[in-house]
């Protein structure tokens, strides 16, 4: 919990969070919205595919943000002269991404109510597919993260990597909000968001020092 | 023999390009060995791998009692203090702040802390971001943290560039202490007119191994 607590005091600091990864989140939901135009009809279908192509965009600025803290070439070194444990640096990491990834997924989905026309009480029941999502996502891009950090061209080495393993969680993320709004039921969705975060931890914690090195 | 660590014939490629090509070197419990040489001899290489940061391709030895082949490489970095080119701290921390998450992640004493920042000269900035500070200043963290550590095995990459004149002092007079309690100090200095405090022992590195 002292790495989590080191990179949320440093975003608390710098605010790139606050100041240009939320924006930029609202900003694209905007844009979103506008291209599906005022006509509410679609909202249900198109909606969370949309929320969650946006939540891509800022899970991968959030990632990449995390990692450049690191990056410094001093900076990464000394830490790797304290002979930490790496699994509970996968941890750490994982649950400042995890908390940032919550701050910035409650605006989006203000938003998404707002701009793309979906209802609240659907907003509010898909809420729990959400957090799992936003859980999945933030495990499996620490593990990316940390893969592609330091190697030259990481921030467009990143998205490349990562969103083959976002994809099965972007997509029943996506499917589980959709069935809420649509009033079906997406339980295999929520055991897929479930299964996906378990093993993507499993691996974490097994291979972080691995790929760390 | 009482050796702090030994290496014999290593050879080190990163990337496939050898920066150690059968380095064989010796460093002796509480000596301070300088190594020198010309821009890419091997001089970081060789403390990057005694400081367990590089994969030996072949050869074989210890450090701090740790095989370099088939020891834990955490356990190395656990043992040996390191203070390199470049800032080693988190800019967005203060220097009290930067030291405190150091010693907690490694479960160190706390109450070491303001003494080391004392010592470097650092008192007045001990509630400054580290990303304000100087580069000459930010060796002076560095060094409160080695301080804090008190590590066997100290391996210093240019510790001199960038500092002032009273830094060169404190620096010299903190080697000497550290030389006479024991611990073993392994440096890298292009600095041809270097006064020490603990007279060193010079090896002269060329093409990735030891010349003399």
């Amino acid at each position: 919990m002292l790495v989590a607590a080191k990179d949320l005091r440093i975003e608390l600091r710098s605010r790139v969070l606050l100041w240009q990864v939320v924006p930029f989140g609202v900003m694209a939901l905007m844009l979103t919205g506008l291209a599906m135009g005022p006509n509410s009809q679609n909202a249900a279908n198109l909606a969370p595919g949309m929320f969650y192509l946006v939540l891509l965009f800022v899970v991968i600025l959030t990632v990449s943000r995390a990692f450049a803290i690191e990056s410094p070439v001093g900076t990464s070194q000394s830490t790797k002269m304290l002979g930490l444990d790496p699994a509970g640096v996968f941890l750490g990491k994982a649950s400042a991404i995890f908390l940032q990834l919550l701050l910035v997924g409650s605006v989006l989905l203000l938003g998404a109510a707002t701009l793309l026309h979906i209802a609240a009480g659907v907003v509010l029941h898909a809420l729990p597919s959400v957090v799992l999502a936003l859980g999945g996502l933030a495990i499996t891009g620490t593990l990316y993260g940390a893969l592609t950090s330091g190697i030259s061209g990481t921030t467009t080495l990143l998205p490349v990597l990562a969103l083959p393993a976002f994809a099965p969680l972007l997509i029943a993320g996506e499917r589980a909000f959709t069935s809420v709004a649509l009033h079906q039921s997406g339980l295999r969705w929520l055991l897929l968001l479930i299964l996906v975060p378990v093993v993507y931890t499993a691996v974490g914690i097994l291979l972080y020092g691995v790929v760390e090195e | 023999m009482n050796l702090a660590a030994e290496l014999h014939d290593v050879i080190v490629a990163p990337s496939g390009f050898p920066v150690l090509s059968g380095l064989t070197l010796e460093v002796q419990v509480g000596e301070c060995l300088l190594l020198e040489g010309a821009n890419g001899a091997g001089k970081t290489s060789a403390l990057r791998l005694l400081g367990g940061l590089s994969t030996v391709i072949s050869g074989h030895g210890q450090i701090l009692g740790v095989d370099i082949a088939t020891g834990d490489r955490r356990e190395i970095r656990r043992r040996v203090g390191w203070l390199g080119h470049e800032g080693s701290f988190y800019d967005e921390l203060t220097v009290e702040e930067n030291l405190t998450y150091a010693c907690r992640l490694t479960q160190r004493p706390r109450a070491s802390i303001a003494d080391a920042i004392e010592r470097v000269g650092l008192g007045d900035r001990r509630a400054t971001r580290t990303g304000l500070l100087s580069a000459g200043q930010h060796r002076r963290v560095a060094l409160a943290w080695l301080l804090i550590l008190r590590p066997r095995l100290w391996l210093l990459d240019e510790p001199f560039a960038a500092l002032d004149a009273t830094a060169r002092a404190l620096l010299h007079e903190i080697l000497r202490d550290a030389t006479q309690a024991g611990a073993s100090i392994v440096m890298s200095s292009h600095e041809k007119n270097l006064e020490f405090a603990t007279a060193p022992r010079r090896v002269t590195l060329l093409g990735g191994r030891a010349a003399s």
